[in-house]
């Protein structure tokens, strides 16, 4: 991955920590481990073990989680042989028709749209990431990917679904169906793809093909002045 | 003190919070961009202490109503009746299922309280330039952050026993309006907690700090 040269260095460039603004050189990190703020203790960067193309095969797997949990029924919910069953996205549907538009909005934002983004743009860049030199809209996503982690709430939607699923059993039977357990399955994928996706390797690596490009067309444009 | 390494607005640099890049402004007053990422770098975030007061404060009052109206209207057969949060957390603890009522208590009415509170401690103590327990109010920070999210809890319950419990005539339960004021304090707390500076915590300890933007 890129030249070796930079690597080599004992320490980094300085970074200024996130929390506390403390200027310090972050050491090279053993894989596994992580360098926390000298200061207020913030975890500044983290040496995932493991091979760098995981982060890949999990958010692809991800990927196909969320199709299922988003197609698959939640739960089926029986009373006096009436059934019925709902979605993730039925859940948001029901809302807004009953005259909350905004709160179905926002579920669905928080339970589709900010983790199928996340994926979604996980996916790609981590698909960009594997060419060389590394395009540069990779970077632009990079720097989207965290809003989406903030909003998606996966897990507090799986909690609620249980709370909702065990006020409802005492009025009628219910049993959970497959879209549960595919939340389940990406509720464990989601912090899986974080720890093991080396978010400072790659944009060290955007950094340097930057400075490469920049050089190249420094360079070009040096050349074309000596020809004219 | 004094032996302490400077802070990156000491050394007049811009920390991009996307990719941690620092950067040294060209111009003073100029917007600045990363030049690795593209974000918008700025020494502090711009009017951080103003506009977090403006979300806790709009907050809190739409705490009330969140906690006093309905956030469920149960039908059955034709007898209606309104569900508060706390109606909800008394109906669990009542049906046996005291652990249930207690994460919804926590979820529901602790966290967003608690959340008001430590935001408010937080932006006080930066107001008053305070220079003390930077690290506990920093892990203050953290913790408001991370448990944020979990008072989105009551309203999913609503949103899923609404879309489930639809057997009309015999039995329905529609969204009262205690949801939208309930969603609307966890939105705000969120975006309160992410507009508020961090940084500021630790700038006080440090007077000869310039404070840019």
């Amino acid at each position: 991955m890129g030249s070796s040269v930079l690597t080599d260095s004992p320490l980094s460039s300085p970074v200024a920590c996130p929390d506390c603004d403390l200027l310090q050189r972050i050491p090279v990190i053993p894989p596994g481990d992580k360098a926390c703020c000298t200061r207020c203790g913030h975890v500044l960067a983290r040496k995932p073990r493991g091979p760098s193309d995981l982060p890949l095969a999990l958010a692809f797997t991800a990927a196909i989680v969320f199709v299922i949990a988003n197609t698959m029924p939640l739960m089926d919910l029986s009373v006096l042989g009436r059934t019925a069953s709902t979605t993730v996205v039925g859940g948001a549907i029901e809302m807004w028709r009953e005259g909350e538009q905004i709160t179905g909005a926002l579920v669905a934002f928080c339970a589709i749209i900010a983790p199928g983004g996340y994926i979604a743009f996980m996916l790609t860049l981590l698909f960009g990431a594997r060419r060389s030199p590394v395009p540069v809209w990779v970077a632009s996503m990079l720097r989207w990917v965290h809003h989406f982690e903030t909003w998606s709430m996966l897990e507090v939607m799986m909690l609620g679904i249980l709370v909702a699923l065990i006020k409802i059993a005492q009025l009628a039977t219910v049993h959970a169906g497959i879209g549960m357990y595919a939340v389940g399955a990406l509720i464990l994928l989601f912090p899986a793809i974080v720890v093991t996706f080396d978010v400072r390797e790659l944009w060290r690596r955007v950094e340097w093909d930057h400075d490469d490009a920049f050089m190249a067309a420094a360079g070009s444009a040096s050349t074309a002045d000596s020809q004219a | 003190m004094t032996a302490e390494a400077p802070t990156a607005a000491q050394a007049g640099l811009l920390s991009c919070e996307a990719c941690q890049m620092l950067s040294r402004p060209a111009a003073p007053g100029m917007p600045e961009y990363c030049r690795r990422c593209g974000e918008r770098l700025q020494f502090r975030h711009y009017g951080s202490v103003q506009q977090t007061w403006a979300l806790i404060i709009a907050a809190a009052i739409c705490y009330l109503p969140a906690n006093m109206l309905p956030v469920l209207r149960t039908t059955t057969l034709g007898d209606s009746e309104g569900d508060t949060i706390l109606s909800g957390v008394a109906f669990l603890y009542a049906t046996g299922s005291w652990p249930l009522a207690l994460i919804v208590l926590v979820a529901s009415v602790m966290i967003p309280l608690g959340k008001l509170v430590a935001l408010a401690y937080l932006l006080l103590t930066v107001q008053f330039g305070s220079v003390e327990s930077n690290r506990e109010r920093t892990r203050l920070y953290r913790l408001v952050e991370l448990i944020g999210r979990w008072s989105m809890l009551d309203v999913f319950v609503a949103t899923f026993t609404v879309a489930m419990v639809q057997l009309q005539p015999l039995m329905y339960v529609q969204p009262g309006a205690g949801v939208l004021f309930f969603a609307a304090v966890v939105v705000l707390t969120m975006l309160a907690a992410e507009v508020f500076d961090q940084r500021l915590i630790w700038d006080s300890a440090y007077p000869h700090t310039e404070r840019h933007g």
